[in-house]
């Protein structure tokens, strides 16, 4: 070795990002980068309609346009017509009716992009316009004729839990709504599929976040078999849920076959708005009954998720919405009805948050009326009502992770409050900004809280497991998985396991592809917890095949061997070898699957184990508003986070800061608006997102407390900062101009008029 | 496409009279949006990035006026000496996006477009700017009042470009606010320009009409009511934003709602106003 290193990049350290210095410096590959001889484009046509029959497609003068290679509908797909992540029932293209404005009808592939856009606008398409089905209050009245076979009710689910009928002296009610979010990742959805020579096969590059869950979809509207859908992750710029769902794979792969050459599509800015699903609108009643001091007595809710045109996740998102309606409190007693319906909205789905955003909207809405009735603080309510280890929640699950819910409020409530606001104070950080609409004297202050429960991993029995591979060759470490580094760091997080576990330091990872079993999603939260811990068992039996070497070779116990640092050790006795030299001339390749624990379906009652595990987080936000426009800068979010252990702080920091800036714009600016079904702002003109201006100063503080049934004692980190910030920012808003504002995001008029 | 590089004002309007199709591109941050979503695809531009005599500003102390080329990109206006001698401006050019669209973006550009959410024109508006036109048969100039005719309409013809503004040195306090829904890069939902010149008070809204909107009848109303601004009591600054906000004719759209926009412009008008004074 050449160099000696003084502090190696193991867990604990905020080891640097492999990709880090490409990204910053723009010379990272994306997915949009990519390229291959005798590419062609690829585009889709999309619906104008929400809600049309399909009376005929004529593509005839967009074949005779020079440069197009072919126009392909539902006539072409040579598989399943449908796909879906939990129901098959989005058409590849539109057949008989179109569900949504923006829903495919046909693709086309050309030499240029703007051959692609020529032929797209000489396709001509008969439409009989429908009336849309866009209020999710009417989808579940039975006499609105269904939208889709599978009917306008895509899941209905209950909670009943103790005693029902109990109440309290309390009594306090809200009716939420909670507006449609984009994931907005600025990378956006592209593709370059590569068909085999015989047109039986296509090897893929795409931005995704589940290679295998790709693949499997693809496959069957392929009519390939899966092993003939080869996926390798293509640079991924961000995804936060979006990339969870089919969007333009199985149209790049079905182009590149039917043409025998590669063809690579990618969606504009605005064509993604309509390319990927959003968070879900929602509406969400609930009602708290409380003791005088103000502890929770029972709840009673009702959640209506609208779905739009497509199943996708909605049936999980419900799940994970109502059964966090309690939040992180102890309950006994609830009462819960939820639905997630479909209309011809667009389609919604997963989102950083994943349904208990909307949840915790609502119950941090009502956490701060029971305080107000109580008589009590915020903090108070929230400290006297906290969930600890071994609570049941209204589901009947035992929460059984590490709960240090009162230690977040309590460390969160330490950190320091941001400096009043200065009558000299920068025009700039006053709210409306570059805009000079006040001064200091025009703006009144507020603080508000938010606490949040949030599940881990996938639910209701399902077995998102996790795979790896760790070879090691001459003390050469490569690890090989296929889970999806959409931007959360899990390429420095595995090296870093590989270092502690094996002490050899030249650890890269494998291409990300799908010649290795499934990582399950980069989702949920979950893959420091499944990915890392399937790293980790790879590296482990590896460890064990190098510990019997060394025993066999010096007639050593492999038992009592151990690594310290970048040396194997006896630890009954005075043998020590560098790693390093010990593997010398060897090689060793071990694979690991990780489970989780199963868990179970709910019953009628929303009664089972449903969950894997829980991670908390306390936020409070210092929000500066004009009362009288009704604008406001966000002065100083503070948050305390049940981490389990941070693995690389740094990773850490980057998703709180991250998340927080997420749940803000949700609070306060990002919002798609849909009018009769029509989106009315597919662009970063008019869907905002927070700017260097608008995001906070942030003051965060790590809560340790190492989770045992998490394979490295961390918890995923990834949801948990943009949960409870949303409700936080709406509260210091609602402290500030003592209004009660049921609605995100919060809009000027909802505040100054 | 033909792209046409002059290098003077007379080659660039003898190109608009040869091609009368033609695109003028200023600096681009309208037109290659349009470009890109497919909204116009011209067969013509002429590109002015070459024409030197565009991107200059001088200070006139004898008229006491300021003229300014249509070249002239937002950074340069919103910092320096041009923010000493027209501070409103500044103020509005500084809320034009972000660094790099103010870097490219130009006051002949926001002109050219003419919509009434361009965060320069409730400025011009306000000073009584003078618009100067140039085609190869002469050049004539129209005050800003009979250039911006309807919603990204003006009077000036497909021959004719923008060869730059004049506006008078300011004389009293002025002031230029934006309402957005954030704090910097966002489209005004509703503006306000209040420029006090030679002791009077004028002020234009933007964003909340078809047109820029001068408020005639609440600067007639200061004007007869209130011998000096130092009598001004704030109910009187409240009624002159009561006032503003009525003259203004705004819509509901996906950014904001008519209610909201003018009560903002009553705000706005009536905070200008209190700040002018306070000065
Ligand atoms: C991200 C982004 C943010 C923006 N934010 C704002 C904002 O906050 N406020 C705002 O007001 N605008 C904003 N704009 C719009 C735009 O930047 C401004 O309107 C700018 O002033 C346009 O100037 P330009 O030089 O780039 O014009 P161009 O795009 O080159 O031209 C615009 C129009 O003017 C015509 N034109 C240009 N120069 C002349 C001339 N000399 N004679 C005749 N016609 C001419 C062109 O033909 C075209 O029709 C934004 C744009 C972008 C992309």
């Amino acid at each position: 070795m050449s160099s000696v290193k003084t502090r190696r990049d193991v867990l604990g350290t905020s080891a640097l990002r492999p990709d880090g210095p490409a990204k910053v410096k723009g010379e990272f590959d994306f997915t949009s980068d990519l390229h291959a001889d005798n590419m062609l484009w690829g585009a889709t046509l999309r619906s104008p309609h929400p809600y049309a029959r399909i009376v005929s497609i004529d593509a005839s003068s967009a074949l005779k346009i020079k440069g197009v290679e072919a126009v392909v509908t539902s006539e072409d797909v040579p598989g399943q017509l449908t796909y879906g992540l939990i129901s098959s029932d989005q058409p590849v293209f539109a057949k008989d009716f179109v569900r949504y404005m923006g829903e495919p009808i046909a693709a086309v592939v050309a030499d240029h992009p703007e051959t692609c856009r020529r032929a797209l606008d000489a396709i001509v398409v008969n439409f009989e316009v429908l009336t849309p089905l866009t209020n999710p209050e009417d989808s579940l009245n039975q006499s609105v004729p269904s939208i889709h076979p599978d009917g306008n009710v895509i899941r209905n689910q209950k909670i009943v839990s103790g005693d029902i009928t109990a109440t309290g002296p309390i009594v306090v009610e809200g009716d939420y709504v909670i507006g449609m979010q984009d994931q907005a990742f600025l990378g956006t959805e592209s593709a370059l599929a590569i068909p085999d020579a015989d047109r039986k096969g296509v090897e893929v590059f795409v931005a995704t976040q589940w290679l295998h869950e790709d693949q499997k979809q693809m496959a069957a509207c392929l009519n390939l078999p899966e092993e003939k859908v080869r996926l390798t992750l293509g640079g991924v710029g961000g995804a936060f849920g979006a990339r969870e769902d089919i969007s333009l794979q199985v149209h790049t792969a079905l182009l590149a076959l039917h043409v025998g050459r590669p063809v690579k599509m990618q969606y504009g800015r605005e064509e993604s708005f309509f390319g990927h699903v959003h968070r879900h609108p929602a509406r969400v009643w609930m009602r708290h009954h409380a003791t005088a001091e103000g502890k929770i007595v029972k709840i009673e809710a009702r959640f209506l998720f609208d779905g739009g045109a497509y199943a996708s996740t909605s049936s999980a998102v419900l799940i994970n919405g109502i059964t966090h309606t309690q939040g992180p409190y102890k309950c006994a007693n609830a009462i819960v009805d939820g639905y997630a319906v479909r209309t011809n909205n667009p389609p919604c789905g997963a989102m950083r948050g994943f349904g208990v955003v909307q949840a915790c909207f609502a119950h941090e809405g009502q956490m701060d009326k029971i305080a107000t009735a109580a008589g009590i603080s915020p903090v108070e309510v929230r400290l006297l009502n906290a969930m600890e280890t071994g609570d049941a929640l209204i589901t009947g699950q035992i929460v059984e992770s590490v709960a240090p819910v009162a230690r977040c409020i309590r460390e969160t409530a330490a950190l320091p409050m941001p400096d009043p606001l200065s009558p000299n104070a920068h025009e700039l950080d006053l709210p409306g900004g570059s805009g000079l609409t006040a001064q200091p004297h025009n703006i009144v202050r507020g603080v508000g809280w938010g606490v949040s429960i949030k599940n881990i991993m996938y639910s209701e029995g399902f077995d998102d497991y996790s795979t790896a591979r760790c070879t090691v060759i001459d003390g050469k470490v490569t690890v090989k998985f296929a889970t999806s580094e959409v931007g959360q760091g899990f390429v420095v997080l595995a090296p870093q396991i590989a270092r502690s576990v094996l002490g050899l330091d030249d650890v890269v990872c494998d291409t990300i592809d799908t010649n290795i079993g499934s990582a399950g999603s980069t989702s949920a939260s979950r893959q420091t917890w499944m990915s890392g811990g399937a790293v980790d068992g790879a590296c482990r039996m590896v460890r064990e095949r190098i510990f019997e070497k060394v025993a066999a070779e010096n007639g050593l116990n492999p038992l009592s061997l151990v690594i310290e640092d970048t040396d194997i050790v006896d630890s009954m006795g005075t043998f020590r070898i560098p790693v390093l030299q010990a593997v010398q001339g060897s090689v060793f390749s071990e694979e690991f699957e990780h489970h989780h624990r199963a868990t179970e379906d709910l019953d009628d009652d929303g009664q089972g184990n449903c969950h894997v595990a829980f991670a908390f987080v306390a936020h409070r936000a210092v929000v500066d508003v004009d009362p009288e426009l009704g604008l406001v800068k966000v002065v100083q979010v503070a948050t305390a986070q049940d981490i389990g252990v941070a693995l690389n702080p740094l990773s850490v920091t980057g998703q709180i800061e991250g998340g927080i800036a997420q749940g803000l714009g949700l609070a306060v600016m990002e919002e798609i608006i849909v009018q009769d079904g029509k989106v009315r702002n597919p662009s970063f003109t008019d869907y905002l997102l927070p700017t260097a201006l608008d995001a906070p100063n942030v003051v965060a503080s790590f809560v340790e407390e190492y989770e045992p049934q998490a394979p490295l004692g961390a918890k995923g980190v990834g949801e948990p900062p943009c949960i409870s910030v949303t409700p936080a920012i709406v509260a210091a808003i609602r402290n500030a101009v003592g209004k009660d504002i049921p609605r995100c995001p919060v809009r000027p008029q909802d505040i100054c008029l | 496409m033909t792209v046409y590089l002059p290098h003077t004002i007379e080659e660039a309007t003898a190109l608009l009279e040869a091609h009368p199709h033609a695109l003028v591109l200023g600096g681009g941050t309208d037109v290659m949006v349009e470009i890109n979503f497919n909204h116009r695809k011209p067969s013509d531009v002429v590109a002015l990035r070459n024409v030197d005599e565009l991107r200059t500003w001088t200070i006139n102390n004898e008229t006491s006026s300021i003229y300014i080329g249509a070249g002239v990109p937002y950074s340069e206006m919103e910092s320096g000496e041009l923010q000493k001698v027209a501070p409103a401006l500044a103020a509005a050019a500084r809320t034009v996006g972000s660094p790099q669209i103010r870097a490219a973006g130009t006051l002949g550009g926001n002109l050219g477009t003419c919509s009434p959410a361009g965060d320069s024109l409730p400025v011009l508006s306000a000073l009584n700017a003078e618009v100067h036109l140039a085609s190869s048969h002469g050049v004539r100039s129209v005050p800003f009042a009979e250039y911006m005719v309807g919603p990204k309409r003006t009077s000036r013809t497909a021959t004719e470009m923008i060869t730059g503004v004049t506006i008078p040195k300011a004389n009293g306090w002025q002031g230029y606010s934006k309402v957005g829904v954030r704090n910097a890069m966002v489209i005004s939902v509703a503006s306000a320009c209040l420029a006090i010149q030679d002791d009077m008070v004028r002020l234009a809204l933007g964003s909340v009409g078809p047109t820029i909107i001068r408020c005639v009848e609440a600067e007639k109303w200061l004007h007869e009511n209130f011998a000096t601004l130092t009598d001004l009591q704030p109910a009187d600054c409240a009624e002159f934003g009561r006032r503003a906000a009525s003259e203004a004719r705004p819509i509901d759209d996906h950014r904001s709602t008519a209610e909201y926009r003018r009560h903002a412009i009553s705000v706005l008008a009536q905070r200008l106003l209190q700040r002018s004074i306070q000065s």
